[in-house]
């Protein structure tokens, strides 16, 4: 289920930037809002938008903001191509073209009454901070919260300042690990999968949410369903090439299923097969 | 000069012997001893005889590379209930890096010569603690490759 | 889908509005009559050596007495013994490049002072389509599945699709590479169409069944001089489409869709990947392949910019490019993404198979590959 835009699909809407923040040296967060009055779609978490740079393409990019304020539609982008790289280049009062949001979204709902393990490494940070703000936002409806996070590095750590209120409060638990640091960082040097032995939740009571490279999701997932977790309480948000975002292109498609509109999210034990063949 | 029982019994509350029967346990406690590093310390240099077996009760170590131009590269925190210093095992007996205490920590450390002495004459004693050994390298090492694939890209 | 398979079996009353048999020098008034009607009118042309389908004025542009031998990776016309207007079976081309362009344009933007404005664009000729094989009727009929019944809608595709006329026509000859009756697509022409022909040819006479699908179709065969269609008729037609039917040499295994699902890892991947050229021939002209993609682009000076969607093909290495690689960087994993979505996925995705038995990817293939003989292979485990 998905909040449909309302207007033609392969159309963009022009949004105005707002605000720019440097997030780290690659990664930056765009705040846009509809360059006509009309309001930003409502959107679910775990969903999509495709953002046009003018005249230099399309790409699709998580939405990272907060679902109940969808007026102040966010975006955290990476710059690794011609279109991110354009669009790190822009400054408040640029334009850019919205299409969306397209995709399945992390079922929050459906996971209330559980605990809640979200597992996110690198940039996959991003696409889980919706449900992040709408499980805290919405605390009491959930059982015990964790988030574990994985970085590359201190340096990469994403939502810095964020990772530290969410730690700060008393019924959340966030546990943070580096893949490499200095000797100035005293916290945690290791994978992500490592982090998981040491949070308190009920392993068979819980809904799990992953976002990450492709490998740190295997190897989650195995941890995870070692400890009792069942594979239809896991979710991951997978990735392909997109280009249309509407399953005309054909572009997306893993196994039978379009990433645009029946992922990003899926549930583990509908893809579990997939997963691990090669070049599928 | 804790007393073997004293040793026994902590050592029986650690992870690593659960399960392992009271006799086996007791033999090898006979080569433990109670240890606490400061925030800061090192316990142990790269290149430098590895000479005891680390069993963390509480706190947190890191293992370090030093380069010359990076003093301390840490690739791996461990905390309670996990163990290091594997290197008495195995031929040059060397520590392969820096291990530096992060916070306050208290170990049981088991010395190397005992240990491998009382390993030689008693062969089950030797199954006891590989068997409960090799899972524990195995996902260090499991973890180590993961780590080496850079997945997260340069920032 | 399920139609084609029960009017080849029970249909000799011809449970149509009207039906009339016309003589074959009338087919031209049909033509003229489509062309009166406004409709841009596409019909098959011989032409460089193949079938193609090209704008027609007359019925003379027709490929009048041609048949053609279709093999794996081979095609070739030749002068019939009989002459008829549609006892070849089919060319490279279909009619999606007429519904779905090769390239179209989606939209232009053009500068403002505060940022841009876009213009969307859509460009939908009235095509008449004369000509259209059973096959080729349940391919448009896969791809509306696609581009109008799913949740979004492409609005070029729709436009066009609702203004087109489609005047098919029964097989009573199958191409040599033709499985259709193995796929339940044809001989028979089913449903969806607003005119469909049947051609006779005996000692004397050269006459065309014609019967209409729809209101449209009513009103261009009421402009048509014939005599009324008796129940003889119905029944040659029946015939002939039985006998077509029979005379296919191929046939796609029932379990097809199962044994692609259950041998993901098989090794004959590897050893067809050891013939295919990633040439693309077969997703260029098989009549279902959907696959496209986005060009934006602008001009010189900035100020304008573009996006174009064209025809793409998953045997393209950056088909499945994202950031660091393409998930398919073996020819082997291409061609089995080509063959299980088009046979397997197809039916999760849209509720039908993808294929229609048509037999051009194994006629346009250069080196003959055929996707029975594969997915047979498959099954057999060698």
């Amino acid at each position: 289920m998905s909040a449909k835009p309302h207007i033609d699909a392969m159309t963009p809407v022009p949004f105005t930037v707002t605000k720019r923040t440097q997030e780290l040296a690659d990664t930056f967060t765009l705040e846009l809002t509809p360059a006509v009055a009309g309001g930003a779609p409502a959107f679910l978490p775990g969903q999509f938008n495709m953002l046009y740079a003018f005249g230099v393409g399309e790409v699709p990019i998580s939405i990272s903001g907060d679902p109940a304020y969808p007026e102040k539609l966010i975006h955290t982008i990476r710059d690794v191509g011609a279109v991110t790289n354009a669009l790190s280049k822009l400054k408040k009062g640029a334009q850019i073209g919205v299409r969306g949001p397209f995709g399945s979204a992390w079922p929050v709902n459906e996971a209330q009454g559980s605990d809640v393990v979200i597992i996110a490494g690198g940039i996959g940070l991003a696409p889980l901070r919706p449900a992040i703000n709408h499980i805290l936002a919405n605390r009491t409806k959930y059982g015990r919260f964790v988030l574990l996070y994985g970085a590359r590095s201190p340096a990469d750590v994403l939502y810095v300042k964020q990772l530290q209120s969410w730690r700060g409060r008393l019924d959340t638990f966030v546990d943070v690990t580096v893949d490499h640091a200095g000797r100035d960082w005293a916290g945690n040097v290791g994978v992500v999968t490592r982090l998981i032995g040491r949070a308190n939740f009920d392993a068979h009571h819980t809904k799990a949410f992953i976002c990450g490279p492709e490998i740190m999701m295997r190897f989650t997932i195995k941890e995870l369903t070692c400890l009792g977790v069942a594979k239809d309480e896991i979710y991951v948000s997978m990735e392909r090439n997109m280009k249309c975002a509407v399953g005309h292109c054909g572009h997306c498609q893993f196994g039978g299923h379009f990433i645009c509109k029946d992922g990003p999210v899926f549930e583990y034990a509908r893809i579990e097969n997939l997963l691990g063949v090669r070049g599928l | 000069m804790v007393k073997v029982e004293g040793l026994d019994k902590l050592m029986a509350e650690h992870p690593f012997f659960q399960g392992m029967d009271e006799t086996s346990r007791k033999t090898l406690a006979g080569c433990a001893r109670n240890e606490r590093f400061g925030a800061g310390d090192y316990v142990a240099h790269e290149g430098k005889p590895a000479e005891r077996f680390y069993f963390i009760r509480s706190g947190t170590v890191a293992l370090e590379f030093h380069m010359p131009s990076n003093d301390g590269l840490v690739i791996e925190t461990l905390h309670d209930g996990e163990m290091f210093g594997w290197s008495w095992m195995v031929p040059p007996y060397e520590w392969a890096y820096d291990i530096r205490a992060v916070e306050l920590t208290r170990v049981i450390s088991l010395e190397a010569t005992c240990l491998r002495k009382k390993l030689k004459k008693d062969n089950a004693l030797g199954f006891e603690l590989y068997s409960r050994f090799v899972p524990v390298m195995a996902k260090r090492l499991s973890s180590a490759r993961q780590q080496l694939t850079d997945m997260y890209g340069k920032s | 889908m399920s139609s084609a398979a029960n009017a080849q079996a029970d249909d000799l009353t011809g449970a149509r509005t009207g039906a009339v048999v016309i003589e074959s020098d009338r087919l031209d008034s049909l033509i003229k009559a489509l062309r009166k009607g406004g409709y841009k009118t596409i019909g098959p042309k011989a032409r460089d050596g193949a079938v193609v389908l090209e704008e027609i004025t007359s019925a003379h542009e027709l490929p009048l007495g041609l048949v053609d031998d279709q093999q794996p990776g081979s095609y070739r016309l030749s002068k019939a013994k009989k002459p008829a207007y549609f006892d070849f079976t089919h060319g490279s081309q279909t009619w999606k490049r007429y519904l779905f362009p090769p390239k179209e344009k989606l939209w232009t933007a053009v500068k403002t002072a505060k940022g841009f404005e876009v213009q969307s664009e859509v460009d939908a000729p009235k095509y008449a389509f004369v000509g259209v094989r059973a096959c080729e009727l349940h391919a448009i009929q896969i791809q509306d599945k696609v581009f109008v019944e799913g949740e979004y809608t492409t609005t070029g595709y729709k436009t066009r699709r609702e203004r087109a006329l489609i005047v098919a026509v029964n097989c009573r000859r199958a191409g040599g590479t033709c499985f259709c009756a193995s796929m339940n697509t044809g001989p028979k022409v089913g449903d969806g169409f607003d005119l469909v022909l049947s051609e006779f040819t005996k000692k004397s006479t050269h006459e065309f069944l014609v019967e209409s699908g729809s209101e449209q179709g009513e009103k261009i065969l009421a402009k048509l001089e014939g005599r009324p269609a008796t129940n003889a008729d119905f029944k040659a037609v029946q015939k002939a489409a039985n006998k077509t039917a029979k005379s296919m040499v191929r046939n796609m295994p029932g379990d097809a869709t199962k044994v692609l699902a259950d041998n993901l890892e098989s090794p004959r991947w590897q050893e067809i990947a050891k013939r295919c050229l990633d040439c693309a021939n077969c997703t260029m002209v098989c009549p279902t392949c959907f696959c496209s993609t986005t060009t934006d682009t602008t001009s010189l000076d900035g100020e304008n910019a573009e996006r174009w969607r064209s025809w793409d093909s998953c045997f393209t290495l950056d088909f499945s490019y994202i950031h660091g690689g393409a998930i398919r960087r073996e020819n082997a994993q291409r061609y089995r993404q080509w063959i299980t979505h088009k046979l397997t996925h197809w039916h999760d995705q849209f509720g039908t198979s993808g294929c229609v038995g048509c037999g051009r990817c194994i006629t346009w293939c250069p080196v003959g590959i055929d996707i029975t003989a594969e997915v047979r292979a498959i099954a057999s485990k060698t």
